[in-house]
């Protein structure tokens, strides 16, 4: 047996090994998320941006390594919905909001509140979860269209209400895969406005190709290849740094 | 404010129903003397009472395929062992009076020489025994069957496949003599139901009446439970189950929930059916037959409760006819009608009255979720 590892980091992996018949994904990725943090991580297709994302929510088992969420939380051992109720909630990088239901109910569903099957089916809005309905939804620009079933909305509509659905549980730890893309320059502004605002009472990783959106969010880089941590730090220095020049462009 | 489930539109018009089905049917039956054309005959009330458990039957695959995605082929299973604890509860009832007169066992283990009553016989001389069982062993099947399936998120086709398998590995089991549920014949000949002859008039109307209230009760309780917030956890998993994991809901015990509540309600539906049709048989687990009931459903409206039991009473009204006027054309029809449904009206016979419904004003309706193909 090993030691049990020790550590006031919000999120702790180490040696992360994760591999789909023989490719390793994740190749002993070590990382660690201070509490408050907000981190982008960059890195080009295949760096295994997306794996480490499903590590983290449960959705694929380390070959090896730790998880750790809080020092105590073995991520590797629960599953999906047990970790996004320990407080980690996920954006996805093609939207998905749930397409038949409203706006509105799409906020519903996220609220914090018992998960429980049983407590569901005899679940009553408040007035408290009406207000902050209706707060998330001035918050994500959606007031007026809350009725409407997400599906009608536009790419960028979903992915703010998809942000949304991730505020209003109030998580502690928010992964955003990819969020601005596909959006306008306008919207990917409002966006980087948004998860400045966000990232003030809340931890956030946000995974990005867009360099002038990953510039404009200000926060230390995480730069990911072929599954492990190549360089870290300020966006200036991370841009500076050669290996990163040389994964970026040379070849 | 929001729309309810329950506002005062949706109460009239299953109050209306119900007045037609619990009190104008069996008046016409009754009160209109027999020889007048408005007359209902007696032969017509047990054939409307297995339409409605036919119903009940729609209505509980709609609840797991219509709202949670899964489309369970075996929902005949469910359907067969509810009917099957009812048929042998009205074996018990027969007593000495079959046809070798033996007081414990029914004739068919006569004719096979058994000397004692197998052990999961016992208790089925009581009517309540018969009934605690009519919900349990559905009930604890789909349980196991579904906790053993959603655990490890058998989903879509192959969820319809290993439901499909079981249906068919039942209606072998009981088609052997030696499973002790009267194998190829299965049971029948039946005498009495808590005291009252099955045979009368009255008994049927009686029976007729019970299903009523039981689709009644039953869809009341799909309605409660679309209309509550489990009820749009399960619209979400039916359109992304992953994202709801994510969400921190257990797509494994909400389906399981849908799954046996569903299975409860199919095993009323088949208890209320045997004595209404005085026969129960391994047929009955026949994977046609849960194929049937999908295609009722998806005519009538799949994701619609009342779909779901307009679809089940017409298609088998029109079969009912088709079977006596032209028996061979029926599958071709049902084919048909399967196709056109598919291609056409893929909302059913429900969605198509409601499109219309929408046509009308001038003013556009919000754009309608449409399902993705």
């Amino acid at each position: 047996m090993k030691a049990p590892v020790t550590t006031d980091a919000l999120l702790y992996l180490n040696g992360v090994t994760v591999s789909f018949d023989g490719f390793k994904a994740l190749d002993e990725l070590s990382l660690i998320v201070e509490e408050g943090e907000l981190r982008t991580i960059i890195g080009p297709n295949g760096a295994g941006k997306t794996t480490m994302m499903d590590v983290v929510t449960g959705k694929t088992r380390p070959d090896a390594g730790e998880a750790l969420f809080r020092g105590f939380a073995d991520l590797t051992r629960l599953d999906e919905p047990e970790i996004a109720n320990l407080g980690i909630g996920r954006k996805f990088q093609r939207p998905t909001v749930f397409e038949n239901l409203t706006v509105f109910e799409n906020l519903e569903l996220s609220l914090a509140d018992s998960r429980a099957t049983w407590a569901t089916l005899f679940a009553r809005l408040t007035p408290d979860h009406h207000d902050r309905i209706a707060a998330t939804l001035a918050r994500i620009g959606l007031t007026a269209l809350s009725d409407l079933p997400a599906g009608a909305l536009s790419h960028g509509q979903k992915q703010w209400l998809e942000i949304g659905m991730l505020l209003i549980h109030d998580r502690t730890l928010l992964l955003l895969d990819e969020p601005v893309a596909g959006m306008t320059d306008s919207e990917t502004e409002e966006t980087a406005e948004l998860i400045l605002d966000l990232a003030k009472d809340r931890t956030i990783v946000v995974v990005e190709h867009d360099m002038a959106f990953v510039r404009s969010l200000g926060a230390r880089v995480t730069v990911l290849h072929e599954g492990s941590v190549l360089a870290e730090g300020s966006i200036d220095h991370v841009q500076n740094h050669p290996r990163v020049i040389e994964v970026y462009l040379g070849r | 404010m929001r729309k309810t489930a329950w506002s005062p539109g949706f109460w009239a018009c299953f109050f209306g129903c119900g007045l037609i089905l619990a009190i104008a049917i069996p008046a016409f039956n009754l009160l209109v003397p027999p020889n007048s054309p408005a007359a209902l005959p007696d032969y017509l009330v047990p054939l409307l009472g297995k339409y409605l458990c036919y119903a009940l039957l729609a209505l509980s695959l709609d609840l797991i395929w219509g709202y949670a995605g899964i489309l369970s082929l075996g929902q005949g299973a469910f359907f067969a062992l509810g009917g099957y604890c009812v048929g042998m509860y009205l074996m018990r009832q027969i007593g000495a009076r079959g046809v070798y007169g033996n007081p414990l066992l029914p004739d068919f283990m006569v004719f096979l020489n058994w000397q004692q009553l197998p052990w999961f016989w016992w208790g089925f001389d009581h009517f309540a025994w018969a009934a605690a069982m009519v919900v349990l062993v559905p009930g604890l099947l789909a349980l196991v069957f579904g906790w053993l399936a959603f655990r490890s998120r058998v989903t879509g086709v192959y969820l319809s496949i290993i439901t499909q398998a079981m249906t068919y590995a039942l209606m072998l089991a009981f088609f052997r003599n030696d499973m002790g549920f009267g194998g190829n014949n299965g049971m029948t000949d039946y005498k009495d139901l808590l005291g009252w002859d099955v045979h009368q008039p009255s008994t049927r109307l009686g029976l007729y009446l019970a299903s009523v209230v039981a689709l009644g009760l039953g869809y009341l309780l799909c309605r409660f439970i679309t209309a509550s917030k489990l009820g749009r956890v399960l619209l979400a998993l039916r359109d992304a189950e992953s994202r709801v994991r994510f969400l921190g809901y257990s797509v494994t015990n909400a389906k399981l929930f849908v799954f046996t509540i569903s299975a409860i309600l199919a095993g009323i539906a088949g208890a209320l059916y045997v004595p209404q049709v005085g026969i129960i048989n391994p047929s009955e687990f026949s994977p046609g037959n849960s194929i049937e009931v999908a295609i009722w459903v998806s005519v009538g409206g799949r994701g619609t409760l009342s779909g779901a039991v307009v679809g089940a009473i017409l298609v088998n009204a029109a079969k009912t006819w088709l079977t006596g006027a032209a028996p061979e054309t029926w599958l071709f029809v049902l084919g048909a009608l399967f196709v056109l449904t598919t291609l056409v009206f893929p909302h059913g016979m429900v969605g198509l009255l409601r499109r219309a419904r929408w046509i009308r004003p001038r003013a556009p309706a919000p754009v309608p979720a449409g399902e993705q193909a």
